[in-house]
């Protein structure tokens, strides 16, 4: 059973900012909750706040060219080849990388990195990936990952050199839950996807069909510094991320 | 060539009642940069006290005190760079109702320098002949090191001073715990600050501090010697004068090991 | 939150004494310092990227209506919610009942300050949900029942043999010593906890005009694990943290992971957009803003807007020399180091807060750090200038400032009052010309020698062909 919410006393005495600016609407201390109320009283502070009424349309125009063609800003400088930069800035952040030729090595690079580590062969891959062809004894899954996932296999849209980060989208074909469930991370990147910079990325979903539900950033395994500033692997995302460069 | 310019020397509060030692020295070393040196003997203080304790009236009758006695010289030279910081920068901020004034802030402000940076960058001066026997270590003050960019110009005009080893500390940028009305109103947590501090200067195995800025200077020297450590202090114009021979900061005996 | 900054002053001497807390501060400062500074050399663009990130938001804090209402407008295109807080009572009042809605038993959390700020954590709990803090650092001071000491670094304050034993405490299993056995240890207990949480609530370091999207970065994971697997995730946000255009994002994400823990990169940068989506086999089945005001449109219109342009990345505290002394807990309220003490007067009221904007020595490197360049040193002397005409502070002080600003306008009477000094003072210092104890002083003197003068000023001794 849950009891109401218990709130403290209202508190009546003016806050600092009403002392300093007493013309000032009062913060209200009562709950507004109504719907719609306290957005526009908050809309309209900012405007009387910034001394002046609701924008003209021409610099309401403004704005909106300015929210659909941001200016360009500075990018870091990259001095090298985008897959050689993407490679030494993901494993300077513990993930491993190995490249393979074709996508069709992915199978035996997976059941080899399974049998390193001693894992279990029962994965779950994302769907686009669930066609080639694997050997037993892996068995596969689709779908969102289940509570003792122990490995996923999951197909990156992108890599972006700059950060050293593989960018993964949500879709019913790529689910989420691989990417932060199981204990080790299996990532394939095509090659010709890294990108140099975020922008560059953002471009890229634009041009194909928008922002997925989840973009996902992913720059080595799971880590905290949290304990005495030592940096300990595997939070609570994956303990290894391992990434198959492919092409 | 062209005409010495005339510089007018603030005299700093601090270094007016308890380093009179550090007046000569700026004296010299300015002349010494080719400067017809004056002291306007109605100075009193740049108002930096009543500025960081948020008394903005009692800053701005100083501020004009200090705007009038200096106007007229090509320069304002102070040997600190916390007050020279409050009269490039903080001056003109204060008169935004008043353009007058404000015009002539700024005009002051323009033309207000602290000593050691002045002598390097304006006045291009080099040494030579200047000896000091002792390993040092500078410590940054911060209003000139953040607002007046003082970093490189202590370090190379003590490279020229023959004997004198520099040691770095780790961190020298990090403030020393003076802070003005600071070190007075918060007096445990500026003792731990500038405990930090003479750890860090220990670590270096400098026998003497320099630095920029009298308040920073006394702080240390104090501190030093109330825990009976073993420290030379001095401002580093007094050094680059040839003029750092008498006892530093810390008191007679400072730097010669024995407890105070 | 208790709101304890009235206390500052005996708070701070008692953390002056604390051997842990110094250890432990001692450590970060060097680890958070040098590797901010190192990752800072790498990058050559940071000075650019930092006059950018304070232009961007200086332009968003001269147009925040029209991007709030463009952001809400791509929320709801999304299929999302977004809701308007003007106090945190309201917020938390929102947020509760988001959770009554969705009958929801256990929330899960990711690190938020907003939700620091708004005491969101008691609001739920009084609600009677079970509220668990996902990141390591929350997860730990949850436990101890403790504020955060840090932003970015809640526990920073903990050494490991006080978490070993919190968690033997409260896990009832065997003591863990390493720092890899306490890291699985919580990582096994909260497994659980995501799994059956109901509602998962998150901050949100941006929120993004363009697309309705927000953004999480974290080291953990746990922020995803929080909004990807419960039935309905909530953000909560403060008004000022909108963003134009996801091009905009990339500028505060460079500056961020460098300026907080001195990485290049945090280890996941997450954008969400909406609940899950028709086909999609996971995500969250509602998606939930709210947007907190509480205080911060008046902000704008106040000389302290530049503080909105904040994006809470703990650099300032990191390289505090008064926030390395007494630590965060001292600050008494949500936000510690210079930001706090520029935010605690604003939210808490100037008279409670006094000490906050003086316990500071202005030695401004907090501002030549700060990402977005705000000038803290000159928000807390306009703080001091607004206590200062209020009269507020001791009584003595005030009034020696104004003797002091008397004498100091009259050339004579000054002369005076130095030479009584320097008389009186080279007297006290006797032959080793230092004074070991002065009445008035004792500030000074009960931890530090003063060097006595020599017994005349500059001035009286300057050659009269230099008088002016
Ligand atoms: S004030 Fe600046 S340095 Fe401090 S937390 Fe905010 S953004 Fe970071």
């Amino acid at each position: 059973m849950s009891k109401p919410p218990q709130f403290g006393p209202v508190d009546d005495r003016p806050t600092f900012l009403e002392r300093l600016f007493p013309w000032k609407q009062r913060v209200s201390k009562k709950p507004l909750y109504q719907l719609g109320v306290s957005r526009d009283l908050i809309l309209d502070n900012i405007a009387t706040e910034l001394s002046r009424g609701p924008l003209q349309p021409a610099a309401r125009a403004a704005l909106a060219e300015r929210v659909s063609h941001a200016p360009r800003h500075p990018r870091p400088a990259l001095n090298g080849e985008l897959a050689e930069l993407f490679i030494q800035r993901i494993t300077r952040r513990a993930a491993t990388v190995q490249t393979l030729t074709d996508l069709s090595d992915v199978p035996a690079a997976v059941a080899q990195h399974l049998q390193t580590h001693c894992l279990p062969t029962h994965i779950a891959v994302s769907d686009p990936l669930a066609a080639l062809f694997w050997p037993s004894p892996i068995q596969l899954h689709t779908g969102a990952a289940r509570r003792n996932e122990a490995v996923a296999v999951s197909l990156a849209r992108l890599g972006v050199a700059e950060t050293g980060s593989v960018l993964l989208g949500a879709g019913p074909d790529t689910p989420t839950t691989h990417n932060f469930v199981p204990d080790d991370h299996i990532v394939v990147l095509h090659r010709q996807d890294i990108v140099p910079h975020l922008e560059d990325a953002w471009a890229s979903l634009r041009n194909h069909g928008g922002m997925p539900r989840a973009v996902n950033l992913i720059a080595g395994p799971s880590r905290t510094g949290d304990i005495e500033q030592t940096i300990q692997l595997g939070a609570h995302g994956p303990r290894r991320l391992h990434v198959l460069l492919v092409g | 060539m062209t005409e010495a310019p005339r510089v007018g020397l603030f005299a700093t509060c601090l270094m007016n009642v308890f380093r009179p030692n550090l007046g000569h020295a700026t004296l010299h070393l300015l002349e010494l940069a080719g400067c017809v040196v004056e002291v306007p003997t109605a100075q009193t203080c740049c108002g930096q006290p009543a500025y960081n304790s948020g008394d903005f009236d009692g800053t701005r009758v100083l501020a004009k005190q200090v705007i009038r006695q200096f106007e007229r010289y090509d320069y304002v030279v102070g040997p600190s760079g916390s007050c020279m910081a409050t009269i490039r920068k903080d001056y003109p901020r204060l008169f935004d109702d008043e353009p007058d004034w404000r015009r002539r802030a700024e005009a002051l402000a323009a033309k207000a320098h602290e000593l050691i940076s002045f002598l390097l960058d304006v006045r291009g001066l080099k040494l030579d002949d200047v000896a000091f026997d002792g390993t040092a270590t500078y410590h940054d003050s911060c209003s000139g090191l953040r607002e007046l960019g003082v970093k490189q110009q202590p370090r190379e005009l003590l490279a020229m001073v023959r004997g004198l080893q520099l040691k770095e500390m780790r961190d020298p940028e990090v403030c020393c715990g003076f802070g003005g009305t600071f070190c007075v109103k918060y007096p445990e947590i500026s003792t731990r600050i500038v405990d930090d501090k003479l750890a860090d200067i220990a670590s270096t195995g400098a026998d003497t501090v320099l630095g920029g800025d009298l308040g920073c200077l006394m702080n240390i020297a104090g501190r030093a010697a109330r825990e009976g450590k073993a420290l030379r202090v001095f401002h580093a114009a007094e050094v680059l004068a040839g003029m750092a021979d008498g006892p530093g900061l810390g008191g007679e005996d400072a730097g010669k090991g024995k407890a105070g | 939150m208790r709101f304890e900054t009235p206390r500052f002053k005996q708070a701070a001497v008692v953390a002056l004494h604390d051997e842990r807390l110094r250890t432990a501060l001692a450590r970060s400062r060097v680890g958070f310092i040098g590797h901010r500074e190192a990752a800072v050399e790498a990058l050559p663009e940071f000075e650019q990227l930092r006059d950018t990130a304070a232009q961007i938001k200086d332009h968003v804090l001269d147009h925040l209506d029209y991007y709030l209402q463009r952001y809400e407008q791509a929320v709801v295109a999304a299929g999302g919610k977004v809701h308007w807080a003007h106090s945190d009572e309201e917020a938390q009042r929102i947020i509760v009942d988001i959770c009554r809605a969705a009958d929801a038993k256990v929330i899960t959390k990711g690190k938020s300050m907003v939700s620091e700020e708004i005491g969101l954590n008691d609001a739920l709990i009084a609600a009677g949900y079970e509220v668990v803090e996902t990141d390591l650092g929350e997860y730990i001071i949850q436990l101890a029942k403790e504020p955060p000491s840090h932003i970015v670094g809640p526990a920073l304050h903990k050494t490991r043999e006080q978490v070993t034993a919190l968690f033997a405490e409260h896990h009832g299993r065997a003591r863990k010593e390493t720092v890899a056995e306490l890291v699985t240890e919580a990582r096994e207990m909260l497994r659980d906890k995501f799994f059956r949480a109901d509602v998962g609530i998150t901050g949100g370091n941006f929120l993004i005009a363009e697309t309705g999207t927000s953004v999480i970065v974290t080291n953990e994971g746990n922020g995803d694990l929080t909004q990807t697997l419960p039935r309905v995730h909530i953000v909560t946000s403060g008004i000022e943290r909108v963003l134009p255009s996801l091009d905009d994002l990339p500028v505060f994400l460079r500056l961020l992971a460098r300026s907080a823990t001195g990485q290049d990169t945090e280890t996941y940068t997450t954008l969400s957009t909406g609940p899950r989506r028709a086909g999609d086999p996971d995500g969250p089945e509602e998606y939930h803003v709210v947007l907190v005001d509480n205080g911060r449109s008046q902000m704008l219109g106040s000389r302290f807007r530049k503080m909105l342009r904040c994006i809470r990345c703990g650099a300032c505290m990191n390289h505090c020399p008064v926030y390395g002394s007494v630590g965060g807990h001292a600050y008494g309220w949500v936000y510690p180091g210079p930001m706090g003490a520029v935010l605690t007067p604003i939210y808490q009221g100037l008279k409670d807060s006094y000490d906050l904007p003086n316990a500071c020595t202005l030695n401004g490197r907090c501002q030549s750090v700060c990402p977005v360049k705000i000038p803290l040193p000159e928000m807390l002397r306009e703080l001091r200038h607004l206590q200062h005409v209020e009269r507020m502070g001791p009584r003595l002080q005030r009034h020696a400032l104004a003797v002091w600003r008397f004498v100091a306008s009259q050339p004579w009477l000054y002369r005076i009052a130095e030479k009584l000094a320097t008389t009186t003072l080279a007297r006290l210092g006797g032959p080793k010309r230092r004074v070991h104890k002065l009445p008035f002083a004792e500030g000074w003197t009960q931890s530090r020698d003063l060097p006595a003068p020599a017994g005349s000023t500059f001035l009286s001794q300057v050659p009269r062909s230099k008088r002016a």
